[in-house]
């Protein structure tokens, strides 16, 4: 298996929040508070999922670490460092992938590494790299337009893992695959952490997904349209071996547990 | 491309020009220049950039279809010269000249022979001239139109700095302008390349705008989390994604330089194609005003094919961009 990244271990980032706020719009009466009062304490190199109905909050949580969006009330920092703006410490994976159509497979994943101006042979080496990491070497050459969904995504990972991030953070990114594709994601995804050692912050409406990945879930309530700001209310550790087998009674059991705390989440703002 | 029907670029208030063809349609055989949706389109996807067997097929039955139409035109152009119709709008086809006496006055024009007048042979020094016109008033066109258009697109504070003023300018029709420029910069080259840069200005300007406003966020934050500094932002992502809108720009404000050419060399100059049609209308030399117009019919269309070519062979054809 090939290593993935520098020949210096990527450092894997702690992030911490706490009492965390956003309020979209104006600070007046138009304004929406789509979440508030998030503590949170991601250890470097965990695998933290995160579940919720629609609306809770999941995607602002992960844009304001990504730095995509400011917070508006609490602190939020990655690595002890207080986040001021994106930067490529921290890769994002979308759901709709994000690829520049005009550049191929290889350039799309040599981007992060030539804006940080490794020399070329360096660029080539890590795209060479991670490209095989992900099974795409055949299609280095090919456009995004070119490629299925999976492959896409896999190209839009790749291009994260070529940056050597210290966090990744991955908005439903598998949400857009088949049943099939998206299995064999989990199971990459999972081989690729173990590698990295990368913390991965993972939002996913899919309670299985969540409970097949993470170390810990992340289970969010409310949401500006509750009536409620969206809110963490409960995080459940996941104390099964990996290689998680979906049929088991522990497994089922953990799934039974959190899809009640999602709904309860419903009810309880309702 | 699914996109190409919000895509369709603004043109300025003169003329119908050309519309800019979906991609699409550009042929076949075109490698590179397929762009599949997303999806499982892997296998075509890879196979359309190759020239093949059944693109030629498609090119030898593109042709099929293109020839019957013209074909048919010119022939009931000559038997309605020769029975003398009257057409819709008075059009009276016995004052034509027939499709072989425009071709003859063709050759002749383009190397002498035929009829042995003061226009023999002179059709490369008029043809030269116009096109000297056109690309001079369309190349600052573009080189102003754009920076600015990039300008206005990114900045919200320089758009509605000047979006008012671009829309009280942009309706007035630049024939309308032809009067004042010859009065005020007089008879010659300038003024009718002032009047193909007014033409050409407002489409590429309007479509650069649209194009940058159009760049989609998702893409911005991509390069963002990829560690793009801000100056970097224009090059690397801003313009490749509007590239295929300014294009979409530059393709009309040609065609629409070539409108406007004959207006512009109407007056005060001797050399051009549209001062050859103008000569030849004060002879009433119907073959000549015809043939001066399949001329610039004909210098359009290679001009737009030739800016096509050059956007991709500079693109290396990526999709998206050519
Ligand atoms: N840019 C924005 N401006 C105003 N309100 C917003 C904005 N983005 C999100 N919101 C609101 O904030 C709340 C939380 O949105 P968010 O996208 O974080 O939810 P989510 O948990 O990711 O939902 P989903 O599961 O549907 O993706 C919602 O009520 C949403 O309407
Ligand atoms: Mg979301």
């Amino acid at each position: 298996m090939p290593r993935i990244g520098n020949d210096r271990a990527p450092q894997p980032a702690t992030i911490r929040a706490v009492d965390l706020g956003k309020r979209y719009g104006s600070p007046g009466a138009g304004g929406v508070q789509a979440m508030a009062g998030v503590d949170l304490d991601v250890a470097a190199g965990e695998f933290v999922t995160v579940v919720g109905a629609s609306g809770c909050g999941k995607s602002t949580l992960l844009r304001i670490i990504a730095g995509f969006e400011p917070a508006t009330d609490g602190t939020i920092t990655v690595a002890d460092e207080q986040i001021t703006g994106p930067g490529p410490d921290r890769g994002v994976v979308f759901q709709d992938y994000g690829l520049f159509p005009w550049l191929t497979v290889s350039e799309n994943i040599a981007y992060g590494p030539r804006q940080k101006r490794y020399p070329s042979a360096v660029v080539g080496e890590k795209t060479t790299r991670v490209l095989e990491a992900v099974g795409l070497t055949r299609f280095a050459r090919s456009y995004p337009g070119q490629l299925s969904g999976g492959m896409q995504q896999r190209v839009a990972i790749a291009r994260v893992l070529a940056n050597d991030p210290a966090v990744m953070l991955m908005d439903e990114p598998f949400g857009a695959l088949d049943a099939l594709t998206r299995s064999a994601m989990q199971a990459e995804l999972s081989r690729i952490h173990r590698e990295t050692g990368t913390t991965v912050l993972f939002v996913t409406h899919s309670i299985e997904e969540a409970v097949v990945l993470a170390d810990r879930v992340v289970v969010m309530a409310g949401g500006a349209s509750h009536g409620v700001p969206g809110h963490i209310r409960e995080i459940v550790p996941v104390p099964l071996a990996r290689e998680r087998d979906a049929t088991s009674p522990e497994f089922n059991e953990l799934k039974r547990h959190i899809a009640a705390l999602v709904h309860e989440g419903v009810e309880a703002a309702a | 491309m699914s996109t190409t029907t919000s895509d369709t670029p603004t043109t300025s208030g003169t003329g119908t020009p050309r519309r800019p063809e979906d991609a699409s349609t550009a042929g076949p055989s075109t490698p590179g220049a397929v762009q599949p949706p997303a999806g499982r389109r892997l296998a075509t996807g890879l196979r359309s950039r190759l020239p093949s067997a059944a693109g030629w097929r498609g090119t030898a039955s593109t042709l099929a279809l293109a020839l019957p139409v013209p074909v048919l035109g010119i022939l009931l152009w000559h038997v309605g010269v020769q029975q003398g119709w009257t057409l819709p709008f008075g059009i009276q086809m016995a004052f034509l000249p027939t499709p072989a006496a425009v071709l003859t006055r063709m050759i002749d024009i383009s190397v002498g022979g035929q009829i042995d007048d003061a226009f023999s042979g002179t059709l490369i020094e008029h043809l030269t001239a116009s096109t000297g016109r056109v690309l001079t008033g369309f190349g600052i066109a573009a080189a102003t139109a754009i920076p600015l258009g990039v300008l206005m697109g990114r900045f919200t504070v320089v758009f509605r700095l000047l979006d008012p003023v671009i829309n009280l300018v942009r309706p007035i029709p630049v024939t309308a302008w032809a009067p004042l420029a010859l009065l005020i910069i007089g008879f010659g080259d300038r003024s009718t390349i002032f009047l193909v840069f007014l033409a050409a200005f407002f489409p590429i300007l309007l479509n650069t705008i649209a194009g940058v406003r159009r760049v989609p966020v998702r893409l911005l934050e991509a390069a963002a989390m990829l560690g793009t500094k801000q100056a970097q932002v224009l090059y690397k992502v801003v313009l490749p994604s509007a590239m295929h809108s300014i294009v979409g720009g530059l393709r009309i404000a040609l065609g629409l330089a070539w409108v406007i050419l004959v207006v512009g060399e109407t007056v005060g100059i001797s050399t051009g194609l549209g001062s050859m049609i103008t000569q030849a209308r004060d002879m009433s030399k119907t073959d000549l005003i015809v043939a001066g117009m399949v001329v610039i019919g004909l210098a359009g269309f290679l001009a737009d094919r030739l800016l096509v070519l050059l956007v991709k062979v500079a693109t290396r054809g990526r999709p998206t961009l050519s």
